[in-house]
C-alpha cells in the first residue's frame, strides 16, 4: 500500500521540529518539505549571533544529510504558490504540482511593516532572515547613524547588531511608553533603558514615526510630535505578521488580524490541513515564541501517529539575555493591586529590578519580572507554575535569605513536583531528568542532553538541569569524586595535600606511597605539576623527566613534524635593541622561523631536539631566560606602554608588569595562566581577558580575575578596586595559591571560578577577608616558590646528565632526526604538512 | 617462536632511560626502546606514531592500563600496547613491536618485528 503523503510548507524552526518529531515516532508517511529560503532550517532565535562570527552553517539545525537520512524530500528556494483543496494538490513556484493527503502550514511569520510613507526607500530593512542580515551588514559599512523602529525583543537585538557593525549612533524608536511592552512594566523598562543608554544606545519612547524622508535613499525620520531624526539607515522590527496569505487564498479560515485558525489538534477548518508555529492562531492568539511552536509540532506529530495530544495554550514566560542584560518575565507579570500584592526590589547602582506578584492570601506566586539579574528565574517560574506554597517571607525569593549568602536554590528544586516542566522547549519534566540520571544512563550534562534533549533548545534551563542532575546523583549516595585515574584513587586536591604531608619529591615516591601499578600519561604529568607547585625543584631531576608531559620533558613545545619551538621570556614585552638583535642572530644561525606571539614576545620555531641546548646556551649568555611557554604556569604579563610614554597613562604599567612577571615566573599551576597590566581605562593590554588582569585607576590599581580568551572567552571579574601595588600583589599571591591548591587538573581560572560555589563573592571573601584563614600560609608558600626560582634552561645546559637527553638517537647522538621536513614560505621555513595516513 | 637472526646492538643498559624511551637508529629506520624499570621489562616498537606519522613514540610517556604496558604518543596522546602493538585508543592501526634481549650490559633489539 502506498504511504500517505504529508506536505509541509515552510522549513523554519517549527517545520523542522515537526519533521524531527514525526520521524522519531514513525518512518511511515512520505514526507515532503517546501522551503522558501535558500537554506536548511536554522536557529532564528540566535540569529543575531550571525553578526558575532557564527556562520549560517553554525546556526543550521541539521546536517546536510539529515533530510536524506530521515527519508524526507526537501525543496529549498521553492515556495508553494497555490493550493487546490479539491484535488488536494500544491503548486510550486517552479511549476510542479504534488498531491497531499495531509498538508501542514509551518509558514511562520514575516516582519510586520507599518504603512509609513517612504517605507520603500533605500536603506530601510527588516530583521528576520539571514539574507536580511547580509543586506544590513552590507549597507552598514557606509552608514554612520541608524535607527530601529520597535523596542521589543527583536528590535533590541537588531540595535545590538547595529552597534556591533560599527554604527556610531544607534537609536531605538518605540511607539509605546516603555521598552518590551509585552514583557516588562514601566519600572523594569526604566532600568533596562538606563542600562542600554550606558551601552551607547539612544532610546526614544512614545514616538510615532510619520514619515521616512530622503530622496530615494533614507536620510531622516519624522515623528508625530513634529520632531525629526537624521539617520542613514533604518531597521524595522515592529512585530510579526503571520504568513497566512496562501491559506487565505484557498479559503481556509484566518483570523481578523491574521493567523490560520486552528483547534486544539492544530487542525484548520479543512480536516486535511493543519497549521503550527507562528502562522497558527489558537484561541485568538499568535504564539510568537519557540517553545509553544515546538509544542504544536509535538501535538501534531503525536496525533498523526494515533496519539491523543492537545494544545491548550502555552506559558509565555521568557528569560533572555539582551545585549548582556538579563530580562525575564513569567506567569501573570502585569497583574496589580488589588488583585495581588506586589513585591519589588530595585538597585539602580547595579541595574537590577525584580518584581514578584503574590496572591492576596500570600500563598502563591502569580508572576513577575526580572531585569539585570535573572538567576532566580527558573525557580520562580517553577514555583509559580506548580503552585508551590510560598515561604513565610516571599521577598526572600528575590532578595535571598537574610543573614546568609547561600542562594535559595538547593531547597528549591527538591520541592518541585516530578511533573514540573523544566525544559519547556523540549517538554522535559523534572521526573524525566531525574529518572535518566537515576537509572544510571546519564552522569554528565552532555549525556543528559543527548538522552532527554533537555537544554538543547534555548538553553535557559541548563543551570537547573545541572542542579537536578547533581541533586539526583547525591541523593543516590553517589559522591562525585574526580579521581585522577586508575592509579590514584584521589582527587587532585587530595593528592596535593598528601604529597605535601608526606613530603614526597619524585613521581616514583608518590606512586609507591599513594598509588598503585605503573602510572600512566594522565597521572604522571599531574603529579609532576603538583611536585613542581609544592617544591619548585628542577623538573627534570630525580627521574621526574619521564613523568613530564613531552613539552615539559624537553623544556620546549613540540611542533608538527617533531621539531621544537624556543621562547625566551620578555617580561612585560619590554626588550632592548641588543636583545632583539641576539634573537635575530640566533634564529638566523639555527635556521628558525620567527613570529611575534600574542603575549608580546618572540617565538622561534623549527629547532631540532639536538640543537635546543646550544641555542639556549647562546640565549642565556645574552641575558635571556626560559619563557616557560611549554609549562603549565605563568606565560606572559602583557602591558601597554603606560605613563612613561602614553599621554593617557595613569601609572607605569610596564614596570608593574615586569615586576609581576618576574615574581610569578616558573611557578607551576593546574593549567597555564596569563596576565596583563593596562595603564588606564582604555585597557590596551586587554587585562580583562586574562587569568588576572590589572588596570590603573586614578587612585591605584583595579584587580580583575578569572578571565579567559581562547575558544570560550570570558571577561575577568573585578575582585578589588584602587589597590596600592603591595596590596595588589598580596591579593594575587593569595589568589594564585588558592587556585594552585584547589583547581581540578587542566582547569583554567575561569572554569575554576565557574564551578566554585558562591562564585566571585565567595572568592572575594577568601582572598580579601581571609575567610578560610589561609592567607598567611599561602603568602608564605608563594614566597618560598618565588625564592627557589631558577631558570630551568640554565640548569639543563649546565647539567651533563640532563643535557645528554637532548639527542634524537641514543646510538648516534650527533645525528638529527632525518624525517623532519621543512618547506619555504614568505622567505622563511615552515613545517611540512602532516603526512597523509593511508 | 620468533626466529631472530638479526640482533642490533642498540646501546648500553646505562644509556637507556629508566621508565622512559630512547630512539635507536637502524639504517633508515627508527626504533623506540623502552626500559620499563618499574616492571623490570624491556620493550621495542616502531618510533613512528601511525596516527599522524610522527617520529615520536620514544618521547612518549609509558605506563599501564589494568596490567597492559603502554606508551602514549606525545602529539595527541594515542596509546599503544607495548607488548602487542595494538592501539588502545580506538581505531588507529597497530604499531610494530620488536624483541629485546640484554647480554653483558648491552641491549639488543631483534630487527625482525614480532608483530
Amino acid at each position: 500500500m502506498k504511504e500517505p503523503q504529508i506536505i509541509v510548507i515552510g522549513n523554519g524552526m517549527v517545520g523542522y521540529k515537526f519533521c524531527e518529531k514525526l520521524r522519531s515516532k514513525t518512518s511511515s508517511f512520505n514526507l515532503i518539505v517546501f522551503g522558501e529560503e535558500p537554506r536548511r532550517a536554522y536557529d532564528r532565535v540566535h540569529l543575531s549571533e550571525y553578526f558575532n562570527g557564527k556562520t549560517a552553517d553554525d546556526l543550521s539545525l541539521s546536517t546536510e544529510n539529515w533530510y536524506q537520512e530521515q527519508n524526507i524530500t526537501l525543496f529549498l528556494n521553492n515556495p508553494i504558490v497555490k493550493i487546490d483543496r479539491e484535488l488536494q494538490k500544491v503548486y510550486t513556484a517552479s511549476g510542479l504540482d504534488y498531491h497531499y493527503d495531509i498538508l501542514v502550514f509551518a509558514t511562520g511569520s514575516g516582519a510586520f511593516v507599518p504603512n509609513i510613507p517612504g517605507i520603500e526607500k533605500e536603506g530601510v530593512f527588516v530583521y528576520r532572515t539571514i539574507e536580511d542580515l547580509d543586506l544590513i551588514s552590507g549597507y552598514a559599512k557606509k552608514a554612520k547613524t541608524a535607527s530601529v523602529i520597535g523596542g521589543g525583543l527583536l528590535g533590541l537585538e537588531a540595535a545590538k547588531a547595529l552597534i556591533d557593525l560599527g554604527i556610531e549612533k544607534t537609536s531605538i524608536i518605540e511607539f509605546a511608553p516603555r521598552l518590551m511592552p509585552r514583557q516588562i512594566d514601566a519600572a523594569g523598562s526604566d532600568m533596562l533603558k538606563s542600562k542600554l543608554v550606558d551601552l551607547g544606545l539612544h532610546i526614544h519612547l512614545n514616538k510615532n514615526t510619520t514619515s521616512i524622508e530622503g530622496d530615494g535613499r533614507i536620510t531622516a525620520l519624522k515623528f508625530s510630535d513634529d520632531t525629526a531624526l537624521d539617520v542613514d539607515m533604518l531597521v524595522i522590527s515592529a512585530g510579526i505578521k503571520p504568513r497566512d496569505e496562501l491559506a487565505k487564498a484557498c479559503g481556509i479560515e484566518v483570523g481578523p488580524r491574521g493567523g490560520i485558525v486552528v483547534d486544539q489538534k492544530m487542525q484548520t477548518n479543512d480536516p486535511a490541513i493543519f497549521a503550527i508555529g507562528e502562522c497558527a492562531l489558537y484561541d485568538g492568539m499568535i504564539y510568537g515564541l519557540i517553545a509553544p511552536g515546538y509544542e504544536m509540532a509535538e501535538v501534531l506529530a503525536a496525533n498523526l501517529c494515533e496519539g491523543e495530544k492537545t494544545f491548550t495554550g502555552f506559558d509565555m514566560s521568557t528569560k533572555l539575555k539582551l545585549i548582556g542584560i538579563d530580562v525575564a518575565s513569567f506567569g501573570d507579570n502585569f497583574i496589580t493591586e488589588p488583585d495581588c500584592r506586589t513585591i519589588t526590589f530595585e538597585n539602580k547602582h547595579k541595574g537590577v529590578y525584580k518584581r514578584i506578584n503574590v496572591s492576596n492570601d500570600g500563598q502563591y506566586l502569580l508572576g513577575g519580572i526580572l531585569i539585570g539579574d535573572a538567576t532566580a528565574y527558573n525557580l520562580l517560574l517553577q514555583t509559580s507554575n506548580n503552585r508551590i506554597v510560598l515561604p513565610e517571607n516571599p521577598e526572600e525569593l528575590i532578595l535571598g535569605a537574610r543573614g546568609g549568602s547561600e542562594p535559595a536554590g538547593g531547597a528549591g528544586i527538591t520541592g518541585l513536583p516530578d511533573g514540573a516542566l523544566i525544559c519547556s522547549c523540549e517538554g522535559v519534566s523534572k521526573g524525566d531528568i531525574c529518572a535518566a540520571v537515576a537509572d544510571g544512563s546519564c552522569e554528565n550534562i552532555d549525556d543528559l542532553k543527548k538522552c532527554t534533549k533537555a537544554g538543547t533548545g534555548c538553553g535557559g534551563c541548563l543551570p537547573m538541569v545541572k542542579d537536578l542532575m547533581t541533586y539526583t546523583l547525591k541523593s543516590q549516595g553517589k559522591y562525585i569524586k574526580n579521581v585522577i585515574c586508575e592509579h590514584f584513587n584521589y582527587s587532585r586536591q587530595e593528592l596535593f595535600d598528601l604529597i605535601h604531608i608526606h613530603e614526597l619529591k619524585s613521581y616514583d615516591e608518590v606512586l609507591d606511597a599513594l598509588g598503585k601499578n605503573d602510572g600512566c600519561e594522565v597521572c604522571k604529568p599531574l603529579v609532576s605539576s603538583l611536585l613542581a607547585s609544592l617544591w619548585n625543584e628542577m623538573i627534570l631531576k630525580k627521574g621526574n623527566d619521564v613523568a613530564q608531559d613531552s613539552n615539559d620533558r624537553f623544556l620546549a613545545n613540540i611542533q608538527k613534524g617533531g621539531s621544537y619551538s624556543v621562547v625566551p621570556r620578555v617580561p612585560g614585552g619590554e626588550i632592548t635593541p641588543d636583545k632583539l638583535i641576539v634573537i635575530g642572530e640566533v634564529a638566523k644561525k639555527y635556521n628558525l622561523y620567527t613570529k611575534i606571539t600574542g603575549g608580546q614576545r618572540i617565538d622561534m620555531f623549527g629547532a631540532h631536539l639536538n640543537d635546543l641546548p646550544i641555542i639556549w646556551e647562546e640565549l642565556i649568555a645574552a641575558g635571556f631566560e626560559s619563557g616557560h611557554a611549554y609549562g603549565k604556569g605563568l606565560r606572559t604579563v602583557k602591558s601597554c606602554v603606560g605613563s612613561t610614554w602614553c599621554r593617557f597613562g595613569l601609572h607605569d604599567s610596564v614596570s608593574f608588569a615586569i615586576r609581576i612577571e618576574e615574581r610569578y615566573r616558573g611557578i607551576r599551576a593546574p593549567h597555564k595562566f596569563k596576565s596583563a597590566v593596562s595603564g588606564c581605562i582604555r585597557e590596551c593590554a586587554e587585562a580583562q581577558s586574562k587569568d588576572f588582569g590589572i588596570i590603573a585607576t586614578e587612585k591605584g590599581w583595579n584587580l580583575y580575575v578569572c578571565g579567559n580568551g581562547g575558544s570560550k572567552p570570558q571577561h575577568a571579574l573585578l575582585l578589588a578596586t584602587d589597590l596600592d601595588s603591595e596590596t595588589c600583589i598580596k591579593y594575587i599571591d593569595r589568589f594564585l595559591m588558592f587556585y594552585i591548591r584547589t583547581a581540578d587538573p587542566l582547569t583554567r581560572t575561569a572554569t575554576w571560578l565557574n564551578k566554585m560555589e558562591g562564585g566571585i563573592d565567595y572568592l572575594r571573601n577568601v582572598i580579601i577577608n581571609d575567610s578560610l584563614g589561609m592567607a598567611a600560609q599561602w603568602e608564605n608558600e608563594i614566597e618560598n616558590l618565588i625564592a627557589s626560582y631558577k631558570c630551568e634552561w640554565k640548569e639543563a645546559v649546565e647539567n651533563p646528565a640532563i643535557r645528554k637527553r637532548f639527542s634524537h638517537f641514543v646510538n648516534a647522538p650527533e645525528d638529527k632526526d632525518p624525517t623532519i621536513e621543512f618547506v619555504e614560505m614568505r622567505g622563511q621555513k615552515r613545517t611540512a604538512e602532516w603526512k597523509t595516513v593511508q | 617462536m620468533n626466529e631472530q637472526s638479526n640482533w642490533l646492538a642498540a646501546c648500553r643498559v646505562e644509556d637507556a632511560i629508566e621508565n622512559g624511551g630512547v630512539c635507536v637508529k637502524h639504517g633508515e629506520d627508527q626504533i623506540a626502546l623502552f626500559y620499563f624499570t618499574r616492571r623490570n621489562e624491556w620493550y621495542a616498537t616502531q618510533n613512528e606514531c601511525p596516527h599522524k606519522k610522527q617520529m615520536a613514540l620514544s618521547r612518549g610517556m609509558i605506563g599501564s592500563t589494568t596490567d597492559e604496558p603502554k606508551v602514549a604518543c606525545p602529539f595527541h596522546k594515542k596509546t599503544f600496547s607495548l607488548s602487542t602493538g595494538e592501539c588502545l585508543s580506538g581505531d588507529e592501526c597497530a604499531i610494530k613491536t620488536y624483541p629485546v634481549k640484554i647480554e653483558n650490559g648491552t641491549v639488543y633489539i631483534g630487527t625482525t618485528p614480532k608483530s
